[in-house]
């Protein structure tokens, strides 16, 4: 069998026996405990159900997780950038970039509804803490991780520090980059769910799928709660695979990491 | 032919930081159009030498001209061909060979001609869209040779260019260099442990002894240029070879 057609099959065969599993379990449970757990045949109805107003949370959510990325994503690089220029820079900053990493959104969201407002900005912000540090972190290694024999042959052409820092320093760290980036689009969409279910409201934009879980759970929708938990995974999705495709753009050419082993 | 040196190395001396002496009143004077190899024991110094000669790291004590400047002045004269190929790997071997070229703002039209031309020296024309993990280490090589004669340098700075390839492949490579030598009128300073490759491609073998580094003898080369297979047949290559090692093998052996 080729390697494409067990690379389909085995999730396949997977996810059969984890939805027959699903089955057994909730045909195991008593009468009525069964709404603790929805048939994915109820899941898809409630999908139908929902389905607007699921969309236009998912909207919601997406905008938030993508700003709150992207923000981080522009500021991490900034901030890589001059971190990287020297060790003295790097030592004074650490422990306070571990602080914030350290720090629980969470407690400080009510707060930052009332600095920021509630909804998207928000939603944004808390994003943009939780993929922060994980980018920084990475993107700095990279830049300062550079081949010394590259930096020494910059050297012997006289290049400027601008000239190092773009044409070989940068480059040099897409790797690590993309290695932040990664787990930044796991964080990202999570984050915005979390910000949203603390900080959300349905004033203006009407909230997005943290917000949308909160009154599910107080109307006890279950089926629609565990809809709303597939919306988010597909977001969670979308995220790696646009980084993925975007890491794939820039280093399958050259990288080892996307070396071809040709069988 | 008395012309005024285009390398000179007047007693120079050099420490790194409070470190030992690593240099000791070291004298070497390079013509114009000389081939001088440095080999000596593993420690003396060689690369040492050549990053003074590049300005990379400041001498000690003596002087050291280059160009009739400072290294520093002259940074535009020199080129350095390092043990590693030293491409960057996300460009492509077109691109690699433009790095010196771009960095000195070199226009653009004129960039693509010169990189076609040295990449055509090292018979390379046909691999410019190839990225170098593409490359054998033999070509990989090659693009480094080209990209450092990129800037047409009056001085060429080797640190064992080519002691990580097999002999064959070196040995095409040593023909290789001396040929594009023909047409192009650089000063080589080339750093081997092969005692056969400094024979072969110098006409000037510097022996050096280590702790501290000093230059021991200078052998003469007396083959003449072009010097092809026919050269490594010859018994006066053998005689000199054999001579060169044992001189090597007695500097290697004597406690400093
Ligand atoms: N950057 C540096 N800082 C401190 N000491 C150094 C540095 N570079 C080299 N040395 C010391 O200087 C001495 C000479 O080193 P060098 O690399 O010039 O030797 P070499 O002759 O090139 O040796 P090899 O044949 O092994 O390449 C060694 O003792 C080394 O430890
Ligand atoms: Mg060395």
């Amino acid at each position: 069998m080729s390697k494409r057609t067990l690379n389909i099959l085995l999730p396949a065969i997977t996810g059969a026996l984890f939805v027959a599993i699903w089955y057994a379990v909730r045909f195991s449970m008593s009468e009525e405990m069964r709404f603790l757990l929805p048939t994915p045949g109820e899941i898809i109805a409630s999908f139908q159900a929902n389905g607007t107003e699921l969309g236009r949370a998912a909207l919601n959510t997406a905008e938030g997780a993508l700003l709150g990325f992207l923000f981080a994503t522009l500021v991490s690089s900034a901030f890589a950038l001059a971190l990287s220029v020297s060790s003295l820079v790097r030592i004074s900053f650490y422990p306070y970039l571990m602080m914030l990493q350290m720090i629980p959104v969470i407690i400080f969201a009510p707060i930052l509804v009332l600095w920021v407002g509630p909804g998207l900005k928000s939603v944004v912000v808390i994003t943009f803490l939780i993929c922060f540090f994980p980018l920084v972190v990475n993107t700095t290694q990279g830049l300062v991780s550079t081949d010394r024999n590259l930096v020494e042959l910059f050297r012997m052409y006289r290049a400027s520090r601008p000239q190092e820092i773009f044409l070989l320093r940068a480059p040099a760290a897409l790797p690590y980059f993309f290695t932040g980036l990664r787990i930044a689009a796991t964080l990202a969409p999570i984050g915005a769910l979390v910000g949203d279910y603390t900080a959300g409201s349905s004033a203006g934009d009407g909230g997005g799928l943290g917000f949308q879980a909160i009154i599910y759970s107080s109307q006890a929708k279950y089926p629609a709660l565990f809809a709303t938990a597939a919306v988010t995974c597909v977001l969670g999705f979308v995220f790696v695979a646009l980084v993925l495709s975007l890491s794939w753009l820039s280093l399958h050419h050259w990288h080892d990491s996307y070396e071809r082993t040709d069988n | 032919m008395a012309a005024t040196p285009i390398v000179e190395i007047h007693d120079v001396s050099k420490r790194y930081g409070d470190g030992p002496l690593v240099l000791d009143g070291l004298r070497l004077d390079a013509r114009a159009g000389d081939f001088i190899s440095l080999i000596g024991p593993s420690g003396c110094g060689k690369s040492t030498l050549l990053r003074l000669i590049a300005g990379l790291s400041p001498v000690t004590g003596g002087h050291l001209h280059v160009d009739g400047r400072t290294p520093d002045q002259a940074a535009a004269e020199l080129a350095f061909i390092f043990q590693e190929p030293t491409l960057l790997p996300w460009l492509t071997i077109a691109r690699n060979v433009e790095v010196p070229l771009k960095l000195r703002g070199v226009a653009a039209a004129e960039c693509r001609a010169t990189r076609d031309r040295v990449l055509e020296l090292v018979r390379l024309g046909d691999r410019a869209s190839a990225y170098p993990r593409q490359l054998s280490g033999g070509q990989k090589m090659r693009v480094s040779i080209a990209r450092a004669l990129s800037l047409a340098p009056k001085i060429l700075l080797l640190d064992e260019p080519f002691g990580a390839l097999d002999e064959m492949t070196r040995e095409h490579l040593n023909e290789e260099l001396l040929a594009i030598r023909q047409s192009q009128a650089w000063t080589a300073f080339f750093v081997t442990h092969s005692v056969a490759e400094a024979v072969f491609l110098s006409n000037r073998i510097v022996v050096m002894s280590a702790n501290p580094g000093r230059s021991h003898t200078e052998i003469a080369v007396p083959f003449a240029y072009p010097r092809t297979e026919a050269t490594r047949l010859s018994r006066e290559y053998h005689d000199l070879v054999a001579e060169v090692s044992g001189l090597l093998r007695s500097v290697e052996t004597t406690p400093a």
